[in-house]
């Protein structure tokens, strides 16, 4: 038992060095040469700095809308909603983002309407929306920008990112870039 | 076809195909057979045992090696409570975030040291980065420490008869530098060119565009969430795990942690058939756990992409799926895969939140963790498995009339009693651990987030994840509490040691006996019948026992919808 003791002690210690800090140090050492030297891939426009995959809150009317988030888009403090699928609670908080939307876009039929617009991510902090949750904020992005909506069609289709290799996982588009082109359009 | 689901089918066909190769090398690794990475890893290794006077080729019993094991993991855990309660004013503290509070920090080191990560904190405001590194180490010692355990039983069942079955620092360190660590820092390296942060500067402050001013926590992130999915730990670095923007960027490094997850409890399994020179053996554990996973796999795929019933009902286009919780980068089906990936072995890592899937698909995510062996943690997962094994081989033994003998060794009363010891206490600890909860409304009833059966569900959730050293959990519960800190503690600490100690026992009592050959009158157990009844047993424990509170959760809330 003593034998033991001393050694899982001394064991703990050189295991501890070497892999909270040799591999630490390594791994660190790789991220210099990465994008940002591993702090966090950032975009740059208009002489300001922003994370490139941090979300950031959309809602005023003349920009894209971003999907809903449970703490507010608060980067320090990621979170979902965690509300339960049949909870009655959320289920009318759906419909009230759905009638709200409505509201802000009048020439959208209900069913035009994509889930993420009205649901909250897992993050709180997701980056993109989905091509149709755009796409049905064309009209009145058009309408309050006094851009042609082929223009803003374009936009998209230029903006949406492929799946992986073109084969793996969903069509996306980054709501940031989005809105930082929209703002170059004018 | 449509990219969500080929992107799924894909994931998980390159884990297989990896896991076969990298199970040959697992089996050289704990034979002692000569590695590539010998030569790097090595001189490492011999300053390691030199320190710490240890001979790594002397040999230990099975008593030995749990004495060994349990002693060192007692030092992690009080180092780490120190660690956890002192980071206020320790260094790497950018952030100032304060000290944990003494329930909190038993709930999170017990957590970690048993491979669990349950985390009542988060990530953010919770840990210094001292205390995300402390964890670290955590991560890859706990896995090691399961490795070793299965290294213990796989000498167990090779030698004919014998009580030496190597030594337990020899396979520990080796589970940690020449497995986990090569995996470990492949993966950060796709992480870290993808996005994750890797820095030991605190938040940053940026402006949005709409004009709010943003607060970015950030650190040294892609090596703990490499090893995090590693060594099936599961404990993000941030509040929301691999759901994080930071944590999982792309669909890329959804793939990469998907297969870091996967790859060793997959690779273990033909490990054990090279180490005992028994391929039939692993394929028909293969078989049988690849049918569990894809039966719970599958369902949820379906069921996440289906989307929830009660929003289409509002008329709106819910094609997309059930995206309450998820991420548009990974869609549903990705989500939905993960979700039962993350269960069935023993990561509880979450790219979206359980607690927002479809009841069904809730149901299970608790069912992968109650069974627990569908491939399993790294390590345990295989010593699950074996618990199962031996059951089978003793109910058919019963149900044909012969001996019950496993690998040339006869099965006899005090293994059985243990396998069934063991089989019984997961849903002991998970069953009045729920059942406490709910009869002590005044400590739980203001930590649900949910009203109704999916209340219930999140309380049974958190005690099958614990039971399970799973680490997942129904978020929305507001766990950090002296109630769920404590009450989960003491479930984390039970439910990994003994399921540890009860297979290499029984493993252990198997090597000292005499080695009967073959004949005729031998129960084979590398056959797909074999395989069906090992299947049979874990059914039946798991409905049978599991199914009166199902129905009160998730199997209610279904109906409920309709």
């Amino acid at each position: 038992m003593k034998r033991n003791l001393f050694s899982a002690i001394m064991l703990t210690i050189v295991t501890l060095l070497f892999f909270s800090g040799v591999y630490t140090f390594v791994v660190w050492g790789i991220a210099q040469v990465a994008p940002n030297k591993g702090k966090g891939e950032i975009i740059e426009a208009n002489g300001k700095k922003y994370y490139a995959n941090i979300g950031q809150l959309f809602n005023d009317d003349k920009y894209f809308y971003s999907r809903p988030s449970a703490v507010g888009y608060n980067a320090a403090g990621s979170g979902g909603s965690n509300k339960g699928p049949s909870n009655n609670e959320y289920l009318g908080q759906v419909k009230a983002r759905i009638d709200t939307f409505l509201v802000h876009n009048p020439e959208i039929d209900k069913s035009e309407i994509p889930i993420d617009l009205v649901t909250a991510s897992g993050s709180g902090l997701d980056p993109n929306i989905s091509p149709k949750a755009a796409t049905v904020q064309i009209k009145r992005i058009a309408a309050i920008r006094k851009i042609p909506s082929e223009k803003l069609t374009k936009l998209i289709a230029d903006q949406t990112e492929r799946p992986l290799f073109g084969l793996f996982g969903p069509e996306k588009i980054n709501v940031l870039k989005l809105n930082l082109a929209l703002d170059n359009l004018n | 076809m449509n990219t969500e689901i080929f992107g799924v089918i894909v994931m998980f066909l390159i884990t297989c195909i990896l896991a076969i190769p990298f199970g040959k090398y697992i089996a050289k690794v704990y034979t002692g057979e000569k590695t590539w990475l010998d030569s790097l890893f090595s001189p490492f290794e011999k300053i390691f045992f030199k320190i710490s006077r240890i001979n790594p080729a002397s040999q230990m019993n099975w008593k030995e090696h749990m004495v060994a094991l349990l002693t060192i993991n007692l030092i992690w855990f009080l180092l780490g409570m120190f660690v956890l309660m002192n980071q206020g004013w320790l260094p790497l503290n950018p952030d100032q975030n304060p000290g944990m509070s003494a329930h909190l920090a038993f709930n999170t080191v017990i957590s970690f040291v048993v491979n669990c990560n349950l985390q009542h904190y988060s990530g953010e405001t919770g840990l210094s980065y001292l205390g995300q590194l402390w964890l670290m180490f955590l991560q890859f010692v706990s896995a090691g420490t399961g490795m070793a355990a299965a290294a213990v039983l796989f000498t167990a069942l090779k030698e004919r008869t014998t009580t030496e079955l190597g030594n337990f620092y020899n396979y520990f360190i080796k589970s940690c530098t020449r497995i986990l660590l090569p995996i470990s820092l492949l993966t950060a390296i796709i992480l870290v060119f993808n996005g994750t942060p890797m820095t030991f500067d605190g938040k940053d402050t940026m402006i949005s565009l709409q004009g709010d001013s943003i607060q970015v926590s950030r650190g040294p992130a892609a090596g703990f969430i490499a090893i995090k999915h590693v060594g099936t730990n599961g404990g993000g670095f941030f509040g929301v795990n691999s759901a994080h923007p930071f944590e999982n960027p792309n669909y890329l490094t959804n793939m990469t942690e998907m297969v870091a997850q996967m790859i060793i409890p997959l690779a273990m399994i033909f490990a054990l058939g090279y180490f005992l020179n028994r391929k039939r053996l692993s394929y028909m554990i293969f078989g049988t756990m690849t049918v569990g996973f894809l039966a719970l796999a599958i369902p949820n795929i379906v069921m996440e992409m289906h989307g929830n019933p009660a929003i289409t009902q509002m008329g709106i286009d819910t094609s997309a799926g059930a995206m309450e919780g998820k991420e548009i980068r990974f869609g549903a089906a990705a989500s939905g895969f993960w979700s039962i990936a993350t269960t069935v072995i023993s990561t509880g890592s979450v790219n979206a939140m359980h607690d927002s899937t479809m009841p069904l698909s809730g149901m299970n995510e608790l069912l992968a963790m109650i069974i627990n062996s569908f491939y399993g943690g790294v390590g345990v997962g295989i010593l699950n498995f074996f618990i199962f094994i031996i059951l089978a081989v003793f109910i058919s033994g019963l149900m044909v009339g012969r001996t019950p003998e496993f690998l040339g060794k006869k099965v006899e009363a005090r293994e059985v009693k243990i396998a069934i010891i063991i089989a019984l206490i997961h849903p002991f600890l998970i069953l009045v651990g729920t059942a406490l909860s709910v009869a002590l409304p005044q400590y739980t009833m203001d930590t649900l987030n949910n009203p109704g059966f999916h209340g219930f569900s999140e309380m049974l959730y958190e005690f099958t994840s614990a039971s399970a050293n799973n680490g997942s959990g129904f978020e929305g519960l507001g766990d950090n509490t002296l109630w769920w800190n404590i009450s989960t503690g003491f479930v984390l600490i039970l439910s990994r040691f003994i399921p540890i100690i009860g297979p290499v026992a029984i493993a252990g009592l198997l090597a000292g006996k005499k080695y009967i050959p073959e004949s005729a009158g031998t129960l084979k157990t590398d056959t797909s019948t074999f395989g069906l009844m090992v299947f049979a047993v874990i059914v039946i424990i798991a409905a049978l026992t599991f199914f009166p509170a199902l129905a009160i959760g998730p199997i209610a809330e279904y109906f409920s919808m309709k």
